[in-house]
């Protein structure tokens, strides 16, 4: 854990208790994250295995050790995902290093995305995506499961309904 | 086939439905009224025919060639190979002028069709508009989502007397457009549409639609030409903010874009000269270019420009020879900011954008996105055009302290002292004031900014800490609006403040949000007259 000084300079909004997502989408995060940055470590070492210059396999290297480290803050990261449906918004939150909250009043919705990609789909999950005119909000719950991520549509869309606004 | 449209846009003819509408409603023009109308006539030519006219020329121009030639008795009857040669010897020119004459018959014919089948028409919820001979195309628009309209005037068409009337809707390219409508009914249509969309069930009574020149059609085209951009009658002289147009030629050169580029190219100038190779010298070329474009744009579309208030909203205009006006109706500007280029600092100019939900790709003389309430304006001309755009703002000398201020006073809060490490100059400036119905941000020391959002066009708000921030206690606050040039942010505020402010806003924008009522913004509005029986004749 990290000490108590940069705990307190954290931001944390008090008195809320998160909805987070399923403990299979750190599955999820783990295959992509290491997918990527295996793509990006090949890719760096094409220079190295055509010109045979021996060094130039540091980069590959340097990759491949970030990658590790990276992975290592994965279940961390994905714990740090959290939602909660209050009154009259919807707040979410995300990032461990870099932390971001969002807040969206439920008649701002525009529309709710459910996409399931192939890693999801093979743990079961889904990906929310709530939709408003301001392409800046990026509100994107990842790693709930089908029945969940249904259940919360329709929730979102229903209270959108009750409480919906113009632009 | 729907029920018959009932003749041209020109013709005022014919029992106006007006049980479609509410009673005792009083439109300016009767192209408002639920039924099918068609377009200018010459509605053809000025989409398409320009091209008509330019093979007519040609082929005018290649005769009066010939015409000389046989006048002069030239025996030289030029090369076989001429067009206008071959189909004048050999007994082939009665021939000729027969396919000339089935040929543009058949393009009248077709331009006619296509005239007859392009029919709009405009209810109390939508503007609908379909066109096309072969492939029908049907756009249709709602009116409560109007985001401002637009009326185009290309000299061209001005000198028919018509004019390109736009609907921007919120969304990307989504404008329902009626071009080319006769350009008195053009400015009366836009009233209508605003009023319909407005949701004033009573509609007031305005003075009977007047023919403003009553007189011979040459002379109405000619008066039309050289009337002023703005109608006097249209805004209080009080409310218009206008740009006069040596500010404007200060403003460009003064501009960061000027300025940077100037300096660049005195940076490749002499890395060119110094080097002698010849591709600094292109690159050279281009800048100078880019330059001149940026410069010859920005100059035609600031030209004339005025910014007024009407009853329907605010209403910008501006253009030399393309005239374009647009009314931007109550809370469909979503986000403002004044800012200020580094030099103009210097003679105390401002400009201002907005952001706003529609964004239409052909957009005035220039194509450009409209986005630029004010070009260039001193603090005042800054102050009330802000009036305009933010009338529930009542707090003058707070959005004054936004421009120009720093320090604590008019309820601004500002980052805290440690913020000096990420922000040298301006900590003292960079900071937030929450005053009712809007947020202000303030930012900058060097280059300044004011960021205005009204609450209820909020989408969300955000708060982001990375590990700098985090290591000195800050936080960055987001205020999400639809996008556009204006982004509202604001960097190094301290943590706890910023969590507090946070939590204000996000409930604050739920209250002004289902307070809202903006989308139809004179709705239960009491008609203070009589509607006017005698109207529209």
């Amino acid at each position: 854990m990290v000490s108590n000084n940069v705990v307190s300079k954290r931001l944390e909004l008090p008195g809320l208790t998160w909805r987070r997502v399923s403990p299979r989408y750190v599955v999820v995060d783990l295959v992509s994250t290491a997918i990527s940055w295996l793509v990006f470590a090949a890719l760096a070492s094409l220079p190295a295995y055509f010109s045979g210059v021996q060094w130039l396999w540091i980069i590959p290297a340097a990759l491949i050790v970030i990658m590790i480290v990276v992975l290592a803050f994965v279940p961390r990261r994905v714990r740090s995902i959290g939602y909660q449906l209050r009154d009259d918004d919807l707040l979410f939150r995300r990032g461990l290093l870099f932390q971001r909250f969002v807040s969206v009043p439920y008649g701002r919705m525009q529309l709710v995305d459910i996409n399931r990609g192939p890693i999801s789909r093979a743990v079961g999950l889904s990906d929310l995506r709530f939709v408003t005119a301001a392409a800046s909000s990026g509100v994107a719950i990842p790693g709930l499961t089908v029945a969940d991520a249904e259940e919360l549509r329709d929730q979102l869309v229903a209270l959108a309904e009750t409480r919906r606004a113009g632009l | 086939m729907p029920a018959p449209p009932r003749g041209a846009d020109t013709t005022m003819d014919g029992d106006p439905r007006h049980d479609l509408l509410p009673p005792g409603a009083v439109l300016d023009t009767r192209l408002a009224d639920g039924e099918w109308h068609r377009l200018h006539p010459a509605t053809p030519l000025l989409r398409g025919g320009i091209f008509l006219i330019a093979i007519a020329g040609y082929f005018i121009s290649e005769a009066r060639q010939q015409l000389v030639n046989i006048a002069i008795g030239g025996g030289d009857h030029g090369d076989p190979g001429d067009p206008v040669q071959f189909v004048t010897t050999g007994g082939r020119f009665p021939l000729f002028i027969l396919g000339v004459a089935v040929v543009l018959i058949l393009i009248v014919a077709v331009f006619w069709l296509s005239w007859r089948v392009h029919e709009f028409r405009i209810t109390d919820e939508v503007v609908e508009v379909k066109s096309g001979l072969l492939r029908r195309s049907q756009r249709k628009g709602r009116l409560d989502r109007i985001q401002g309209v637009n009326i185009v005037r290309p000299f061209f068409a001005r000198i028919f007397g018509a004019a390109r009337l736009e609907i921007d809707v919120a969304g990307h390219d989504a404008n329902v457009r009626l071009d080319y409508l006769s350009s008195a009914n053009a400015d009366g249509l836009r009233r209508d549409i605003l009023r319909l969309a407005s949701g004033l069930r009573q509609l007031e009574a305005q003075g009977a639609v007047t023919e403003p020149y009553p007189r011979g059609f040459v002379e109405q085209r000619v008066n039309e030409l050289i009337a002023p951009e703005l109608d006097p009658n249209i805004a209080a002289p009080e409310s218009v903010v206008k740009v006069h147009t040596g500010r404007l030629i200060g403003s460009i050169l003064l501009h960061d874009s000027t300025v940077f580029s100037v300096l660049f190219i005195v940076l490749i100038g002499s890395v060119s000269i110094g080097s002698h190779h010849p591709i600094g010298l292109v690159v050279l070329v281009s800048l100078v270019f880019g330059l001149g474009t940026f410069w010859f744009r920005r100059f035609t579309k600031s030209l004339r420009y005025s910014i007024a208030s009407t009853p329907d909203g605010v209403r910008v205009g501006f253009g030399l020879f393309t005239l374009s006006n647009e009314t931007l109706p109550p809370g469909r500007i979503h986000s403002i900011q004044v800012r200020q280029p580094i030099l103009w600092r210097v003679p105390g100019w401002w400009e201002i954008r907005v952001n706003r939900a529609s964004r239409s790709n052909a957009r005035g003389a220039e194509g450009q996105r409209n986005t630029t309430i004010l070009p260039v304006g001193n603090i005042d001309d800054v102050l009330r055009v802000l009036g305009l755009l933010a009338p529930e703002v009542t707090d003058v000398n707070a959005l004054r302290l936004g421009v120009v201020g720093s320090g604590s006073d008019g309820g601004y809060t500002n980052s805290p002292r440690r913020a000096a490490v990420v922000r040298w100059f301006s900590w003292r400036r960079n900071g937030f004031a929450r005053i009712p119905g809007v947020v202000l941000l303030r930012r900058g020391a060097v280059w300044r900014e004011l960021t205005i959002v009204p609450e209820p066009r909020v989408q969300s708000v955000g708060l982001h800490q990375g590990p700098l921030y985090r290591a000195l206690g800050l936080a960055e606050l987001h205020v999400h609006t639809v996008n556009g040039p204006v982004r509202a942010r604001l960097g190094a505020v301290d943590r706890d403040v910023a969590l507090d402010f946070f939590e204000d806003v996000a409930s604050d924008v739920v209250h002004a949000v289902g307070a809202d009522a903006t989308h139809r913004w004179r709705d239960g509005m009491a008609n203070p007259g009589q509607p006017n029986p005698g109207q529209a004749t």
